[in-house]
């Protein structure tokens, strides 16, 4: 009977292999071959590169501005959130973007390469800080984000002299926020509203009305959901307690902050969610959450249950806006893109499409053109009565940006 | 390379050798390495040395950073999130230990007695990973919804109760309880336990099983002394393959979690992108990559095995 042996390998095969690994100064085993790799990183890296790489300081004070590129070459390269954008039956072409450039001769370079506004500051801080073209000239970024570039010199001032449209058809709401006074730099493409949905159906009878019968009625234990975007959640229940989120003090966010606690304590409150609300609102597996209105126009067309309310405390409405980067080469080209979009038909056909709150005055005719539904709609067209409700968070400085994300981040778990 | 050096005793002492391979031989191992190193050297070196050097430095991003070898943000970090580490550990680990025991009656399965079906079943266990890792875990949320008929079934047979007891589970649903969130890690990572599992079952010799069984062991015998023992390659490297990167996970937690089973991945990605403290992210990116380092190590030396698959 043969002995059992995997693999049996010839004597002279195995010499072979040995001198391969063993032998001399060929000899390559795996030890060796880490230990002089590690060895060689560390050299080389050393201590000497780890004290030698600190970050530089954010702000940028000279080199702001660029040669300006326009007149020569007829593009812009314009990045967006995805489906932030009207879309043709094909789903390929953009209509507004395609009249713009049979109107202008400019040709827009549209990528929708921003998911997340923390992940887009990730992407383009190194080449900003830099003081380098990160190859966009305008880009869209939420509010806090936006005035968080401005306050690092990282975005060109606008020429009001290509803005005249844009100038004069601004909704009163959002002519003059506090981290941009004037809109200097920044013009809002959408503004976005922070309100209660529910189900219908998950809720059972239970009546909600406010932010207090979400966090403290116990029929709706852990079927609440709250936002993971801090300002969102925090200025929802500033409001509630009686607070104006445009001016609060560092107290008044702590009590929000334990308001919220107490809630995330007791089991109320399921989970803190990104844009993922959604399905969880159509299941029933939640019954009452915050959610961006934009969402909400969407999610009622879909299904019958979901519905929204506006709390009598108020509620949130913050912006995307439209920046221009440094060393952007087309500045000028993105200006007029900016300025075309607030004209009434294309910004009705933006409104239209994506269902957000639009920030051009007098679009009301030309959407009632296209969708009358979306022209009597609040969310999206708000009235004075929604308008006279509507607060934004007020801008922070980087200290208590950091005090407040930490906070709120303990807050979730994390 | 461990297999070659622990070769069967009976062979001959090496020839003695005649003349070193040629000058030109002697280089080129380093040159087909040379992708690879550089590769590693990029991606992997340059970012740990750029990362290790983050951890020690203070500042703010508004007035910059600076090397000033600050090593307490260690100390703080670990002391303000262990609760965080231990908890991924722990999901880790019962995500480990559960596609075990899940992976390898599969694992065993194709590889012994599948038959024609073996190549069907394995693209069936490969197939999730056309579909991406998100898109995957948001389907669990469908499966586990409140009112679905998983969650029904289980709190028709009181298995809710028990787990509620456990504390893995609150009240009457699964999602965002920690019992979720070990699920979603099981299921994302299974595939890692079960390809190992298989190579090393598969190399088994089936003469084995026939000699053990002329010895008269019985079959759960001829397992505990023949299949396990050889197999074990195939358990380290697949407990291996599902623990690291389990542990380091936060998107399970994030989407199938709450507040109350955040894990040291969602510390990290709160801390570099929300809060902008990079040095404290840093800091815990290198303890959870030590913390696994000595965890795997010892792992290994107590399995007692090399050669991994």
């Amino acid at each position: 009977m043969e002995q059992y042996e995997p693999d049996r390998l010839s004597p002279a095969q195995v010499a072979a292999m040995r001198r391969s690994f063993r032998n001399g100064r060929a000899a390559l085993s795996r030890r060796s071959l880490l230990r002089a790799s590690a060895g060689g990183a560390l050299a080389a890296g050393g201590l000497g590169a780890l004290s030698a790489c600190g970050i530089p300081p954010a702000a940028q004070t000279s080199g702001v501005s660029s040669e300006d590129h326009s007149a020569k070459e007829k593009t812009v390269s314009f990045s967006n959130w995805t489906e932030y954008m009207d879309v043709d039956d094909s789903e390929e072409r953009h209509p507004t973007l395609d009249e713009f450039r049979r109107r202008t001769g400019i040709t827009v370079k549209y990528t929708e390469d921003i998911n997340d506004n923390v992940e887009f500051f990730g992407k383009i801080k190194p080449q900003l800080a830099a003081g380098q073209p990160t190859g966009r000239d305008l880009i869209c970024v939420t509010d806090w984000l936006a005035a968080r570039l401005i306050r690092f010199g990282w975005v060109q001032k606008l020429d009001p002299s290509h803005l005249p449209t844009a100038y004069a058809r601004l909704s009163q709401q959002f002519r003059s926020p506090d981290w941009d006074p004037g809109r200097a730099y920044s013009y809002p493409w959408t503004g976005i509203s922070t309100v209660i949905a529910y189900n219908r159906k998950a809720l059972d009878g239970v009546e909600v009305t406010s932010v207090s019968d979400m966090l403290d009625n116990p029929r709706l234990k852990g079927r609440v959901g709250f936002l993971s975007e801090m300002r969102d959640s925090v200025g929802m229940t500033l409001l509630d307690m009686g607070k104006d989120p445009g001016r609060f003090t560092d107290d008044d966010f702590d009590a929000a902050i334990a308001r919220l606690q107490k809630a995330v304590d007791k089991g109320q409150i399921r989970r803190f969610t990104g844009n993922d609300y959604t399905s969880d609102l159509t299941k029933g597996d939640l019954a009452a959450c915050l959610a961006w209105a934009g969402d909400v126009v969407q999610l009622k067309a879909d299904s019958p249950d979901v519905d929204f309310l506006i709390p009598d405390s108020g509620y949130l409405t913050s912006t995307d806006n439209l920046l221009v980067p440094n060393k952007a080469r087309h500045k000028t080209n993105a200006e007029r893109l900016i300025d075309y979009y607030y004209e009434p038909r294309p910004a009705a056909q933006l409104a239209a499409y994506i269902n957000y709150v639009c920030p051009v005055d007098g679009v009301k005719d030309e959407l009632a053109k296209i969708d009358p539904d979306a022209a009597n709609n609040p969310l999206i067209l708000p009235d004075k009565a929604m308008a006279a409700k509507s607060r934004a968070f007020r801008s922070l400085s980087a200290k208590e940006e950091t005090a407040y994300e930490e906070k709120f981040a303990k807050l979730t778990g994390a | 390379m461990a297999a070659v050096t622990e070769a069967p005793p009976p062979l001959a002492p090496p020839a003695p050798e005649k003349k070193p391979p040629r000058r030109r031989g002697r280089w080129m191992p380093y040159l087909l390495l040379l992708p690879g190193l550089l590769w590693l050297i990029v991606f992997f070196a340059l970012p740990m040395v750029y990362q290790a050097s983050t951890s020690v430095q203070t500042g703010s991003l508004e007035e910059g950073y600076e090397v000033t070898w600050h090593f307490a943000t260690y100390w703080d970090a670990l002391s303000e999130y262990w609760p965080q580490f231990l908890r991924s550990v722990l999901y880790a680990g019962a995500a480990t230990v559960l596609c075990l025991l899940l992976g390898y009656p599969l694992a065993y399965l194709i590889a012994f007695r599948a038959g024609r079906w073996k190549h069907l079943i394995m693209i069936l266990v490969i197939a999730p990973f056309f579909t991406s890792f998100l898109i995957r875990t948001l389907a669990w949320k469908t499966i586990l919804a409140d009112g679905g008929p998983v969650v029904g079934a289980l709190n028709a047979l009181h298995v809710l109760d028990v787990t509620s007891w456990l504390g893995m589970t609150s009240g009457d649903r699964v999602l965002a309880t920690p019992l979720a969130v070990v699920c979603g890690l099981t299921y994302n990572f299974l595939p890692f336990m079960i390809l190992p599992l298989y190579t090393s079952l598969e190399r088994i010799d089936g003469r084995l099983h026939e000699a053990a069984g002329d010895l008269y062991a019985r079959p759960f015998t001829t397992f505990r002394k023949v299949t396990f023992p050889l197999s074990m390659p195939g358990v380290v490297s697949g407990t291996l393959l599902t623990f690291i990167p389990a542990a380091g996970d936060y998107v399970n937690a994030d989407l199938l979690g709450s507040t109350d089973t955040r894990m040291i991945g969602n510390v990290i990605q709160s801390q570099f992108l929300r809060i902008l403290d990079y040095p404290t992210a840093a800091a815990l990116s290198f303890i959870l990559m030590f913390a696994i380092l000595i965890m795997v190590t010892l792992y290994i030396r107590r399995s007692g095995t090399e050669d991994l698959v």
